[in-house]
């Protein structure tokens, strides 16, 4: 199985490089060779107009109690999906749309790994039902920047060394890009106060700050 | 979490129509509204909320700010924290709400949770939150694991025998202090009801925590006009600087004339199984000068019912210098 987010730039491949792994293969797909994947336990997501039809997209719908019919709009692209009322858009996107990206911390609104944007403005997705979302634009890591064309806030992380396992990145960007927008006072101090919603394990704290002041002071060079 | 039917609401009286079929709009309900979900997704997820129905209420006509002919300020139920925080007519006319918002939560929160929803958000007592222990208020009977166990960070004020829970919202201390009125529209027709009559005390009932009853919309909320050359602040107290609910916390609306209190209203929080308005404070500092023993005077008033449990004493020193310290900066920058 295959699909674009499995080659993004998102926190599944943080340093862009495995070259020395032979061939470029991220850590999913290792692991795919071995797993038997949830897929056959989807309800079929369809790509509306899109290009290829994904094994996912193959697996017959199975049918849940309340299951409503939604149209998302993910990353510019348009998805109809039969999905149980309980799917959250997180879940909708890992389990259902294979945009593995966006993580899943606590799964309580409490560590901003799964952070995306809805019409522009950051949100927990794990605390929040797919389903209430039609005709909403929502953004993940995979449509922020790709690896050849990396959002300044992508570029900044990586030349800032803003992380070390990369669990909470994708959060800790989305976050960082919405931030950009908001009315966030100069200071360290308060870019700090405006990512409290994203926990850092490693500690990387010192690094993500500076990699948001650089872009916000323009300071970012291109990748 | 259990399965439940979810529908979009698309006008007021759909969604009320709905929703008064529920057998109950407090704890337990089988018909919920939904809005931005931060509180109830939570719950479901959690198994402590377990509604058969859930209206989505996030397109009904009830996200604008409207500044009402009187000088005070309409805020619909469905307008975000953040739209709140960040609007002009609050920075400008009241601080201490605004305030107490930006001290809650996270930015991705506060673009997701309404003034409606913030309203009714739960307590973080960890019993609460724990079906494997006893909560008589998400099952009445079963007792209070709180009284005897972790309370290190619940209620002293308000409490009774059967809950000792926190209401653990910020905008509400600011809501209270700054004496704003709840709009309800239900199966019966509309209604008004002051913050203060909002939220019940616990005593043998704790499962029932607002006069809601099942129908029953929060359309929005209204501001009375600032008082004139009020200064107002909310001061919080927390375990860390940020993304945490309060130890205590104040929201102070003071006006003063030649360093004498003309007005004040004090509200407290973290501290109270309800949003904690004090007048006896306010009669300690109305038309008393702004002095330190004046502010640990209204302190001493505010918190002399306090009723600490085994693991939280420490907040009643705690709440009286939050409220000290507030009063003292509001006043000095007077």
């Amino acid at each position: 199985m295959d699909s674009e987010s499995e080659r993004s730039a998102s926190s599944d491949q943080p340093t862009g490089n495995r070259k020395s792994f032979g061939r470029p293969e991220t850590r999913r797909q290792f692991l795919k060779q071995f797993t038997v994947t949830s897929a056959a336990l989807t309800l079929g997501p369809q790509l509306i107009g899109g290009s290829s039809a994904s094994a996912a997209e193959k697996t017959a719908p199975v049918t849940a109690e309340n299951a409503v019919d939604v149209r998302l709009k993910i990353n510019g692209k348009d998805y109809a999906l039969k999905l149980d009322p309980r799917t959250t858009l997180l879940d909708c996107l890992r389990e259902h749309l294979h945009l593995t990206g966006s993580k899943k911390g606590c799964d309580h609104g409490q560590c901003g790994a799964c952070t995306v944007h809805i019409n522009g403005r950051r949100m927990n997705s794990c605390l929040i039902f797919a389903a209430m979302h039609e005709g909403d634009e929502i953004t993940t890591i995979e449509g922020l920047g790709q690896p050849e064309n990396l959002h300044p806030m992508q570029a900044a992380f990586l030349s800032h060394d803003a992380y070390q396992c990369g669990y909470c990145t994708s959060g800790q960007i989305m976050s960082a890009t919405a931030l950009l927008k908001e009315p966030c006072g100069p200071d360290d101090a308060d870019v700090k106060e405006c990512m409290s919603g994203n926990i850092c394990r490693c500690g990387a704290y010192p690094n993500i700050v500076a990699a948001i002041q650089s872009v916000r002071q323009n300071k970012e060079k291109p990748a | 979490m259990k399965t439940f039917q979810l529908t979009r609401a698309n006008d007021n009286e759909q969604a009320i129509a709905a929703a008064a079929k529920s057998k109950t709009a407090q704890q337990g309900a089988d018909v919920r509204f939904i809005a931005g979900g931060t509180t109830l997704i939570d719950l479901m997820k959690l198994n402590v909320e377990t509604p058969q129905k859930l209206l989505d209420v996030t397109h009904l006509p009830l996200s604008k700010i409207d500044n009402l002919p009187d000088g005070g300020l309409s805020i619909g139920a469905m307008v975000r924290n953040s739209d709140l925080a960040h609007h002009p007519a609050v920075q400008k006319n009241y601080r201490v709400l605004s305030e107490a918002l930006l001290s809650g939560a996270t930015v991705q929160l506060r673009n997701m949770a309404t003034t409606g929803g913030n309203l009714l958000q739960r307590t973080r007592c960890m019993y609460f939150r724990d079906t494997a222990m006893p909560c008589n208020k998400r099952e009445p009977g079963l007792g209070c694991a709180a009284i005897t166990g972790i309370n290190r960070g619940l209620a002293i004020l308000g409490t009774s025998e059967h809950c000792i829970a926190t209401n653990p919202s910020d905008m509400n201390v600011a809501l209270a202090a700054l004496e704003a009125t709840i709009h309800i529209r239900g199966a019966k027709g509309e209604r008004s009801v002051p913050i203060g009559d909002f939220h019940l005390l616990p005593g043998n009932t704790p499962h029932r925590e607002t006069v809601l009853e099942p129908g029953d919309l929060i359309t929005h909320v209204t501001l009375p006009p600032p008082a004139p050359g009020n200064r107002s602040l909310y001061l919080k107290l927390r375990d860390r600087a940020s993304y945490e609910f309060a130890l205590a916390s104040a929201a102070v609306v003071v006006t003063t004339a030649g360093g004498k209190i003309t007005r004040a209203r004090v509200a407290l929080g973290g501290v109270g199984t309800k949003p904690w308005r004090s007048p006896e404070a306010e009669a300690e500092l109305t038309n008393q000068s702004a002095t330190d023993d004046v502010f640990r005077k209204a302190a001493d008033a505010a918190l002399r019912n306090a009723k600490p449990q085994s693991q939280n004493g420490f907040k009643v020193e705690l709440a009286k210098r939050c409220l000290v310290h507030a009063l003292k900066t509001v006043t000095q920058t007077a």
